[in-house]
C-alpha cells in the first residue's frame, strides 16, 4: 500500500501544476467570470432602471393630463361665470343709464315747458298793454302801472 | 506495485503501463471481441461528468445573474456556439451541442493525463492484492483518448454524421451525383470518385491519429519521466538528482500539457465543424 518514490514525485509535480494553474491561470478565468456577472447584474439593473423610470414618466404623463383637465374645466367655469358677471354688470349698466337719460330728458322737458310758459305769460302780458294802449289812447307809463302789470302777469 | 518486491525492469514498467484492462466479451474468440474496459469505464466517467454538470447547471439555469458555474459553462457554450456560427453555414441544430460535446468529453477524456501516471494503476494494483488477485495482472490505462479504440469511434461518428449531413443538405441524389462530378466534372468521373474516396477516409483517419498520437505520446513521456526513479531506494545518492530531475521534468510537461489537452480538444471540436459545414456546402 505504501506509495513509492516515483509516484511520490509525480504526486509532487502534479500539484505543483495544480499551485501554477491556480496562481497564474485560475484568477483569469474568475476575472473573466466576475465581470461576465457583473455586467450580467449591470445590465439587469440597467432593464429595471429603465422600465421603472418609464413607468414614472407614464404615471407624471397621466398625472399632467388630469391636472391639465382639472385646470382647463376649472378655467372654462371661470370664464362663464366671468362672461355672466359682464352680462349682469351691462344689464345693469345700461338699466341705470337708462333711467338716467330718461330722468335728464323728463327734466329738459319740464324746464322747456317751464320757460315756454314763462315766454307765453310775458308776452301775453305784452299783448294785454298793447291792447290796453290802444284802448286808453294814451300810453301807458309803464311805471305808473308796473304793479298792476305784474300782478296781470302773475294772474295770467 | 512491482517495486515492492523486486527492482522491476524498466521495459516491464513501460509494457505494463502500456497494457489495457481487457475483457473478452463472453461467447467470443479473438482479438477484435477484446474490450478495453478501462477505456470504456473513463469515457463513461467523463460523459457522466460532463451530464452532470451542464444538466445540473442547465436545470437550475436563471436568467438572472448566473452563478459562477452557471458563468463558466455559459461561456463555454456561447464559445462553442460562436465557432459553430462562424465556420457552419448550413442549417442543422445538431452542429452546436455535438460540438459542445465533442469538446468537453475530449477535453474531459484528455484531462486523464493530467493525474499522475502511477497514481490509479497503482491503486488498483493495491485494490487487487486486497481482492486477492495478483496485482502483476492489474492493468489499467486511464486515459480513454490515449487509446486508438476511442479515438477512432469518435471519428467514425463523426465520418456517419459528415454523410448523413451531406444527405440531408443536397438530397440522395445530388449527394452521389457529387461524387462523380466534383470536382472535375463529369468527365473525369473515375477521377473524382476516387480522389472522393480519399477524402472520405483520409478525414477520420487524420482526426482520430491526431487525437491518439498526442495523447499516447503525453503518457509516453509521463511514463518515461517516471522511469528516472523507478525503483530507486533513497540509499543512493543519485536517487535524489534523478528525482529532482523526474520532478522537473515532470512538472514542465505537466503544465505544458495544460495546453495539448485543451489545444487537441479544441483541434478536434473545430474539424469536425469544418468537415459537417463542408459537407453541407454545394461544390
Amino acid at each position: 500500500m505504501i506509495p513509492n518514490i516515483t509516484l511520490v514525485i509525480q504526486g509532487l509535480a502534479f500539484f505543483a501544476v495544480v499551485w501554477l494553474v491556480m496562481k497564474f491561470g485560475w484568477p483569469h478565468i474568475i476575472a473573466a467570470i466576475e465581470e461576465r456577472q457583473a455586467k450580467i447584474a449591470e445590465g439587469l439593473a440597467a432593464a429595471d432602471r429603465a422600465r421603472q423610470e418609464l413607468a414614472d414618466a407614464d404615471a407624471r404623463v397621466a398625472d399632467e393630463i388630469r391636472k391639465a383637465r382639472v385646470d382647463a374645466v376649472a378655467i372654462i367655469d371661470k370664464a362663464t361665470q366671468q362672461a355672466n358677471q359682464i352680462v349682469d354688470k351691462a344689464r345693469t349698466d345700461a338699466i341705470v343709464e337708462g333711467t338716467k337719460q330718461k330722468a335728464i330728458a323728463a327734466a329738459e322737458i319740464e324746464s322747456m315747458a317751464h320757460r315756454a310758459r314763462e315766454e307765453l305769460r310775458g308776452k301775453v302780458a305784452q299783448l294785454a298793454i298793447a291792447g290796453a294802449e290802444k284802448i286808453l289812447k294814451r300810453e301807458i307809463d309803464a311805471n305808473a302801472h308796473k304793479d298792476l302789470l305784474d300782478q296781470l302777469v302773475s294772474e295770467i | 506495485m512491482a517495486s515492492e518486491h523486486a527492482p522491476p525492469n524498466m521495459t516491464e514498467y513501460i509494457k505494463h503501463h502500456l497494457h489495457h484492462w481487457q475483457v473478452q466479451m463472453p461467447g467470443t474468440e479473438g482479438q477484435f471481441f477484446l474490450v478495453n474496459l478501462d477505456s470504456v469505464l473513463f469515457k463513461l466517467l467523463a460523459v457522466l461528468v460532463f451530464l452532470w454538470f451542464f444538466l445540473r447547471v442547465s436545470r437550475r439555469a436563471t436568467s438572472g445573474v448566473p452563478g459562477k458555474l452557471q458563468c463558466a459553462i455559459e461561456m463555454v457554450v456561447s464559445f462553442v456556439d460562436g465557432m459553430v456560427r462562424e465556420t457552419f453555414h448550413g442549417r442543422s441544430k445538431i452542429i452546436a451541442p455535438l460540438s459542445l460535446t465533442i469538446f468537453c468529453l475530449v477535453f474531459l477524456m484528455n484531462f486523464m493525463d493530467m493525474i499522475p501516471v502511477d497514481l490509479l494503476p497503482w491503486a488498483w494494483a493495491n485494490g487487487h492484492q486486497i481482492a486477492g488477485h495478483d496485482p502483476e495482472h492489474a492493468f489499467l490505462r486511464v486515459v480513454p483518448t490515449a487509446d486508438i479504440n476511442t479515438t477512432i469511434g469518435m471519428a467514425l461518428t463523426v465520418f456517419l454524421l459528415i454523410q448523413y449531413v451531406g444527405i440531408k443538405h443536397k438530397g440522395v441524389v445530388g449527394f452521389f451525383k457529387e461524387w462523380f462530378t466534383a470536382p472535375f466534372g463529369p468527365a473525369f468521373a473515375p477521377a473524382n470518385l476516387l480522389l472522393r474516396v480519399i477524402e472520405e477516409a483520409v478525414r477520420p483517419l487524420s482526426l482520430s491519429l491526431r487525437l491518439f498520437g498526442n495523447m499516447y505520446a503525453g503518457e509516453l513521456i509521463f511514463i518515461l519521466i517516471a522511469v528516472l526513479t523507478l525503483g530507486a531506494s533513497l540509499d543512493h545518492f543519485s536517487t535524489y538528482l534523478l528525482g529532482a530531475g523526474q520532478f522537473i521534468a515532470g512538472f514542465v510537461w505537466t503544465a505544458f500539457h495544460v495546453l495539448i489537452i485543451t489545444l487537441q480538444a479544441f483541434i478536434f471540436m473545430t474539424l469536425t465543424i469544418v468537415y459537417l459545414s463542408m459537407a453541407a456546402e454545394h461544390h
